[in-house]
């Protein structure tokens, strides 16, 4: 076996040391601050029912698992955000590709889509609610207004900044508008695309939460409404915990995902 | 004559855009012979690699007329950079031709092998891209050119981006496999001695808009690769015409 010099031993242990300090860190500041909550509290230094405490919200979930179906509360909420997800996302790339297909449309619709997308969308929810029926469509119609077209603008610029280069290559080999598409434009940016999800799924959380705001009886956004309706502020810091905790654990199975189909 | 493979005459092109026209070529008329190797040279920006972007049909003539002996001729663009997708393995990255032709088949795809074979390259066939260095990447780059069995190669500045070592290795390089492989081949440099040391005929340009300044024919005794070429004695005499007629002003 090949043995390294020492300098490369001594190199490979400092970024193992610079990997652990980070973990250290990172776990320590959720840690001091939990602490520093729960301590505060017990101590009386801040008002508990205005603020709650750690331990108050984690004698919240066990009672809203055991009196209120907690868990059908996430499912309902994970469920719209996956399906406003995969819709913004389909719709996003093929907008996209019917823009980077035909320059005239995307020049025709580019300010519309500016418009669209710097709305102030939760203006639209009474609307939404009027059009659309106070159910889980106007929930999922609002979070496919706030992801859509964010989507279709990141996409379509990823698309259209394509090395000219590759796209020439393909041209003087007389490759049609497909075969570059497919060729070039899609797997060169597949960094671009996966980007677009990330982004994707924290905006579908945020559009849901909105939806739920406004419209519904059941989801975390619900938990929330009617927390603060009832001055229950307990509830309301236990609901935007989980979500805390469920819009990290998206993230971290998109990134495992990435990783998976890198290798 | 019988055995032009390509005949060029009166060959215009415009570029327009909002505020101005560019003349770029203002007539241009020349012969390429079969398996003949032909350097245009000119000062930059004079529209050298205008003419290959419109024998490759990238671009369209603003007029003047194109004929190829064969209807079918086939025609290898080799690009200044080498392109080559860092998401695809050099085997695949040669294979791209033949895909987008959809001539994918297991014949081809054995002749791609053999030129990977012949030319060193077969053992990093499985390989991206980034982990080969600038001269090999450019030996791919000919490859994947010659997968298509072009008839003639166009070839813009094809060493430029290298530096000026493997510039020399690789001008040898390139130059053996397009004879060995009896091609047809038109070059475009500024490189005034790449361009003596490879072709048998340079045509040399005027500023834009172009026209032909002159033809040489390159005539060196005892020619063989262009490395050797280099040290002809007639190496020189060309330089210093060609550098004339080229009439660099700074």
């Amino acid at each position: 076996m090949y043995k390294y010099s020492k300098e490369h031993l001594e190199y490979l242990k400092q970024i193992k040391r610079k990997k652990i300090f980070i973990m250290i860190m990172r776990i320590s500041i959720i840690v001091l601050f939990l602490v520093g909550w729960e301590v505060l509290a017990r101590l009386n230094l801040i008002n508990t029912f205005l603020s709650s405490s750690p331990s108050k919200v984690i004698s919240t979930i066990d009672s809203l698992i055991q009196e209120s179906n907690l868990f059908s509360h996430i499912g309902i909420t994970l469920f719209e955000v996956i399906v406003s997800f995969l819709v913004a996302s389909i719709i996003g790339v093929l907008v996209a590709t019917i823009l980077w297909w035909n320059d005239t449309i995307a020049k025709i619709v580019d300010p519309y889509l500016t418009i669209l997308n710097s709305l102030p969308k939760v203006a639209l929810g009474p609307i939404i609610i009027i059009w659309v029926g106070a159910s889980t469509n106007s929930i999922i119609f609002m979070a496919l207004l706030i992801s859509t077209f964010i989507s279709i603008i990141n996409v379509y610029n990823g698309f259209i900044s394509t090395d000219i280069g590759f796209i020439n290559l393909l041209k003087s080999l007389n490759a049609s508008k497909k075969q570059i598409f497919l060729k070039v434009i899609l797997p060169s940016n597949y960094k671009t695309l996966v980007n677009c999800l990330k982004i994707n799924i924290s905006m579908s959380l945020i559009g849901v939460i909105m939806g739920e705001l406004l419209v519904s009886k059941k989801g975390l956004g619900y938990l929330i409404m009617y927390g603060s309706q009832v001055f229950n502020i307990n509830l309301v810091i236990t609901s935007v915990v989980i979500l805390g905790v469920i819009s990290y654990l998206m993230y971290f199975i998109i990134s495992k995902l990435e990783e998976k189909i890198k290798n | 004559m019988e055995n032009n493979i390509l005949e060029i005459s009166h060959l215009k092109k415009f570029y327009h855009d909002l505020s101005s026209e560019t003349e770029a070529l203002h007539d241009i008329t020349f012969d390429i012979k079969d398996k003949e190797f032909v350097s245009i040279i000119g000062p930059s920006g004079c529209g050298k690699s205008t003419i290959l972007s419109i024998l490759s049909s990238l671009e369209k003539p603003s007029g003047g007329n194109i004929k190829f002996r064969d209807k079918s001729c086939v025609i290898g663009y080799m690009l200044q950079k080498d392109f080559l997708f860092p998401w695809r393995t050099i085997l695949e990255n040669c294979l791209i031709g033949l895909e987008v032709n959809n001539t994918l088949n297991e014949e081809n795809k054995n002749y791609v092998i053999s030129l990977l074979k012949t030319y060193g390259l077969y053992e990093f066939k499985d390989k991206y891209p980034d982990s080969l260095s600038g001269g090999m990447r450019q030996r791919v780059a000919l490859i994947r050119t010659l997968a298509i069995k072009p008839d003639i190669l166009l070839l813009d500045e094809p060493m430029s981006a290298l530096d000026y070592q493997s510039r020399l290795a690789i001008c040898d390089d390139i130059y053996n496999i397009i004879k060995k492989e009896g091609k047809t081949a038109i070059m475009v440099t500024h490189d005034l001695e790449e361009a003596i040391s490879v072709s048998s005929r340079i045509i040399v340009l005027s500023k834009r808009p172009a026209v032909i300044k002159k033809i040489y024919d390159i005539k060196l005794t005892d020619r063989k690769n262009p490395l050797h070429n280099r040290k002809t004695k007639e190496f020189p005499k060309y330089y210093d015409m060609i550098w004339r007629d080229l009439d660099v002003q700074i």
